[in-house]
C-alpha cells in the first residue's frame, strides 16, 4: 500500500484533532480535494478564499481551536492575505495550507504561482513550505502546536503539487513536537506573583483592565474569582467584551476611544492598573504620555514583547493568565478600597450612555439594546468594523467569554459574516443562532457569503444597519474635517440603497426591511425563530454618531460627549 | 544611540534570513550591519547583529527576535566580554614611487598584501572596528579605488 501526500495531509489533520475544513478549490489543490470529500470532515465552501480565512478565524474564536483552511496557489493564496492578517492581529490560531506549483517550478513565474510565504511572514506566527513529502505530517503536527499554543496565531503551509501527488510506503505521525526555539513560558514567575500581591494590597485606588489574552487563555473563571476575592473595578478591551459577569458591580463596560466615561476617568484617577491580556492599543490609550498618570502598572501576559512595549511596566507577570490568576489568587488580600469605590460607582451612575429612542426615528442603538434584552445577552454575535461594531460594544451585554466575534486590532471590514459562518459551524449540532451586526458598507465587502449560509443553511441572522454612509468615516469627516463627506456616500438620495432584501431573495434567504422602533422586537424575534438565515435591514437615521469619543491623539480625560 | 551587537542562533533553514531582516525593517530597527554564517553545528546558524538603539528599542529588539520560532538564542554581547572582528578588503591606488610605503605602512598596521597590480595594492585588514578604521582613513591618503568592509562577527569570551 502506498499513501499520496494529499491522503498524508487528511491523516495528519485527523491526528491533531480537525473536524472542520473551509476554502476554495483549485488547479494546485484538485489532489488534496479528490480525497477530501472521502474523508469524515465537514467542508465548507465559502465563495470567496478571504471569507474562508475570516470563518477559520471566526471558528477559532468561538471554540478556542485552530480553524483550518485550504486554498490554491497564486490568486487563492493571496486573497487570504487580509484573513490571515485579521487573525494574527487578534492573536487567533488559524491554520491556512495553499496549493503550490510543482517544486521544480517554483521562481520561475510559473501559472498561479506566488511567493505566498514570502508575503505573509510579517502577519503570520510562523510559515512552512512543504518540499519534502517525510516532512509533511511533522509539520502538520507542528503547525497545529505553535498556532494554538503560546500567544496564539496564523501558520501558513505552502504544499507544491507533486508533494500532495507524490507517494510513499508508510508514514508516521510523529507524537510529540521539538521546536528547540518555541518553548512558551506558561507558568509565572512565583516573585513577580508576589510582587503583584503586594501592590494590590497597598493600592488605594486599584483597577483591572482586561483584553482578548483573557479570552484565549480561558481564564474568565479565575478572573471572576479574582474580582470576587477583590472587589476590585474592572474595565475591558473591545476584545474582551464577555470575560466580565455583566452584573458585576465594578464593571465600568469598555474603556477607550469609544469606552464609558466612567472607565476613562478611572483609568485616569486610579493608582494602580492591574493589565491582563491586553496590548495597550493606541484606541485604548488615547495619548499613551497622559495615560493613567499616577499608577503603576502591572502587566500579565503570555507574549513577553507586549510588556513595556508602548508603556513602561512596573511590575510584569510574564506567562499564562490563567495559571497566574490561580496563583494570585491563593494569595491575594484586597486593601481598604471603599472610598475608591464609591467614586467609581458615583462615576458610573452619572455618566451613563445615552439611550435615545422614542422620538419617531430609527436608532440603532436601540436596536442593539433590544437585541441584547431579547436574547438575554447570550447569543454568539459577530460584527463588521465600524459604527455598528462600537454600537454593538457599547450596548449589548455579553455574558460569555467566547460570545463576540469582532476584528479589533486590523479592524477589517467584511469579516462580520465570514466570522459568523465560522461560528455557526462550531456550533452545527446545537443549531444555535449567530447574530451578524453590520454596515451597508461592511457588508457588501464579502456579501458573496451569503451563498454558503443559504447553502449550508446555517442560521445565522444578519441586521444590516443600513446608513446609506461609511458611518465612522463620516463621523471623522463631520467632526474633524468640516462635514467634506468625501468618498463616503453610499446611497443614491433619499432610497435606501442597495435593496438588501431583494439582494437576500435572489439567494433565497427571507428577509425584512424595518423602518420604524415599534417593528424592532418582531423583527428580532421573527429572525430567531427562523430555522436558518434570516436577513434584517434597519433603515437607520443616517448621521447618527458614536458617542462618547475620545479624539484620536488625545488623553483618554479629553471626552466628547456628544454634538456641542 | 549606542550600538548593541546581539548574537543570534538560528535553524539553518531557508528563509531564516528574510525574517530576520524583514523583522528589522518592519519594525523601524536601524540594522547597522548583519552577518550570518555556519557554526561548528549544520544546522544551526549564527548571525552577529549590530543595532542602532536606545535600551527600549534594544530590549524590543531581542523580545521580538526571541518570538521567531527558528530562533534558537539571542544574546546581546554590548555588556559582556566578547571578541568582535570585522575585515575589509582595499584596493589602494598604487605607483612606483608609492608602492613600497604602502606596503611598509600596511603591514605596520596589520594588513596581509592580497595583490599587488601595476597601479594599486590589494590590502585585506581584519581586526577590531578601530584597528580596520584606522587602517582605511591611513590609506584614503593615497587613494581608495574600491573597498568593501564587512560587518562584525562576535563571539562571547
Amino acid at each position: 500500500m502506498s499513501y499520496t501526500g494529499a491522503q498524508i495531509l487528511m491523516e495528519s489533520l485527523k491526528s491533531v484533532g480537525v473536524e472542520h475544513i473551509f476554502g476554495y478549490p483549485g488547479g494546485a489543490v484538485i489532489p488534496v480535494f479528490d480525497v477530501l470529500n472521502k474523508t469524515d470532515f465537514k467542508f465548507i465552501l465559502t465563495r470567496h478564499e478571504q471569507a474562508a480565512a475570516h470563518a477559520a478565524d471566526g471558528y477559532a474564536r468561538i471554540t478556542g481551536k485552530p480553524g483550518v483552511v485550504i486554498v490554491t496557489s497564486g490568486p487563492g493564496a493571496t486573497n487570504t492575505v487580509t484573513g490571515i492578517a485579521t487573525a494574527n492581529m487578534d492573536s487567533s490560531p488559524i491554520v491556512v495550507i495553499t496549493g503550490q506549483v510543482k517544486t521544480t517550478l517554483i521562481g520561475t513565474d510559473a501559472f498561479q504561482e506566488v511567493d505566498i510565504t514570502g508575503i505573509v511572514r510579517p502577519i503570520t506566527k510562523h510559515r512552512y513550505l512543504v518540499k519534502n513529502i517525510h516532512d509533511l505530517p511533522r509539520i502538520i503536527k507542528e503547525a497545529f502546536y505553535i498556532a494554538s499554543t503560546g500567544r496564539p496565531g496564523p501558520v501558513l503551509i505552502d504544499l507544491p503539487i507533486d508533494i500532495s501527488l507524490g507517494t510513499v510506503e508508510k508514514f508516521s505521525i510523529p507524537d510529540k513536537v521539538n521546536l528547540r526555539g518555541y518553548k512558551p513560558n506558561y507558568k509565572g514567575h512565583p516573585l513577580q506573583i508576589k510582587k503583584l500581591a503586594q501592590a494590590i494590597k497597598e493600592a488605594k485606588r486599584p483597577i483591572v483592565y482586561v483584553g482578548g489574552g483573557v479570552k484565549w487563555s480561558g481564564a474568565t473563571k479565575e478572573l471572576r474569582e479574582f474580582l470576587e476575592k477583590t472587589q476590585i473595578p474592572v474595565t475591558s478591551t473591545l476584545m474582551g467584551l464577555g470575560v466580565i459577569d455583566p452584573d458585576y458591580k465594578y464593571y465600568l463596560d469598555m474603556l477607550g476611544m469609544h469606552g464609558t466615561v466612567y472607565a476613562n476617568l478611572s483609568i485616569n484617577e486610579s493608582d494602580l492598573i492591574i493589565a491582563i491580556g491586553v496590548r495597550f492599543d493606541d484606541r485604548v490609550t488615547g495619548k499613551v504620555e497622559t495615560f493613567a498618570p499616577n499608577a503603576k502598572i502591572a502587566h500579565i501576559d503570555i507574549d513577553s514583547a507586549s510588556i513595556s512595549k508602548i508603556i513602561k511596566v512596573d511590575i510584569p507577570v510574564v506567562g499564562d493568565a490563567k495559571q497566574i490568576l490561580q496563583e494570585l489568587n491563593k494569595i491575594v488580600e484586597p486593601g481598604d478600597y471603599s472610598e475608591w469605590q464609591q467614586f467609581v460607582l458615583k462615576l458610573k451612575e452619572e455618566n451613563q450612555l445615552d439611550l435615545p429612542h422614542g422620538d419617531g426615528r430609527l436608532h440603532p442603538q436601540w436596536i442593539i439594546k433590544r437585541t441584547s434584552d431579547l436574547t438575554n445577552g447570550e447569543v454568539a454575535i459577530a460584527t463588521d468594523v465600524g459604527q455598528h461594531q462600537m454600537w454593538v460594544a457599547q450596548y449589548y451585554k455579553f455574558k460569555y467569554e467566547k460570545q463576540l466575534l469582532t476584528s479589533g486590532g486590523l479592524g477589517t471590514m467584511g469579516s462580520g459574516l465570514p466570522f459568523a459562518i465560522g461560528a455557526a459551524v462550531a456550533q452545527l449540532k446545537e443549531r444555535k443562532p449567530v447574530i451578524v451586526f453590520s454596515g451597508d458598507g461592511s457588508i457588501q465587502m464579502n456579501i458573496q457569503e451569503l451563498a454558503t449560509i443559504k447553502h449550508e443553511n446555517l442560521p445565522v441572522k444578519i441586521f444590516i444597519l443600513n446608513n446609506s454612509y461609511l458611518g465612522m468615516v463620516r463621523q471623522w469627516q463631520e467632526l474633524f474635517w468640516n462635514r467634506n463627506y468625501s468618498g463616503t456616500f453610499l446611497g443614491t438620495g433619499t432610497k435606501y440603497y442597495p435593496d438588501f432584501v431583494k439582494l437576500a431573495e435572489s439567494y433565497d434567504i427571507p428577509a425584512i426591511r424595518v423602518f420604524k422602533e415599534e417593528e424592532v422586537d418582531d423583527a428580532i424575534r421573527k429572525a430567531l425563530e427562523y430555522d436558518g438565515p434570516y436577513l434584517i435591514e434597519f433603515v437607520i437615521e443616517k448621521e447618527e454618531n458614536v458617542f462618547p469619543m475620545v479624539p484620536a491623539g488625545r488623553g483618554l480625560t479629553e471626552i466628547m460627549r456628544g454634538m456641542a | 544611540m549606542k550600538k548593541h551587537i546581539i548574537n543570534v542562533l538560528v535553524e539553518n533553514q531557508f528563509g531564516v534570513l528574510a525574517q530576520i531582516a524583514g523583522l528589522f525593517s518592519s519594525r523601524g530597527y536601524n540594522i547597522s550591519s548583519l552577518i550570518v554564517g555556519e557554526t561548528e553545528d549544520p544546522t544551526l546558524s549564527r548571525m552577529t547583529i549590530v543595532v542602532e538603539g536606545n535600551e527600549r528599542v534594544i530590549e524590543q529588539v531581542i523580545k521580538q527576535l526571541n518570538k521567531q520560532i527558528d530562533v534558537i538564542k539571542v544574546v546581546n554581547l554590548t555588556h559582556k566580554d566578547h571578541i568582535a572582528r570585522e575585515l575589509a578588503l582595499v584596493k589602494v591606488n598604487a605607483t612606483k614611487q608609492t608602492r613600497q610605503e604602502i606596503i611598509t605602512l600596511a603591514s605596520a598596521l596589520k594588513g596581509d598584501i592580497v595583490e599587488v597590480g601595476k597601479d594599486f595594492i590589494l590590502i585585506e585588514f581584519t581586526g577590531d572596528e578601530h584597528t580596520v578604521e584606522n587602517a582605511i582613513e591611513l590609506m584614503k591618503n593615497y587613494g581608495i579605488k574600491e573597498m568593501i568592509k564587512t560587518g562584525k562577527v562576535a563571539l562571547s569570551k
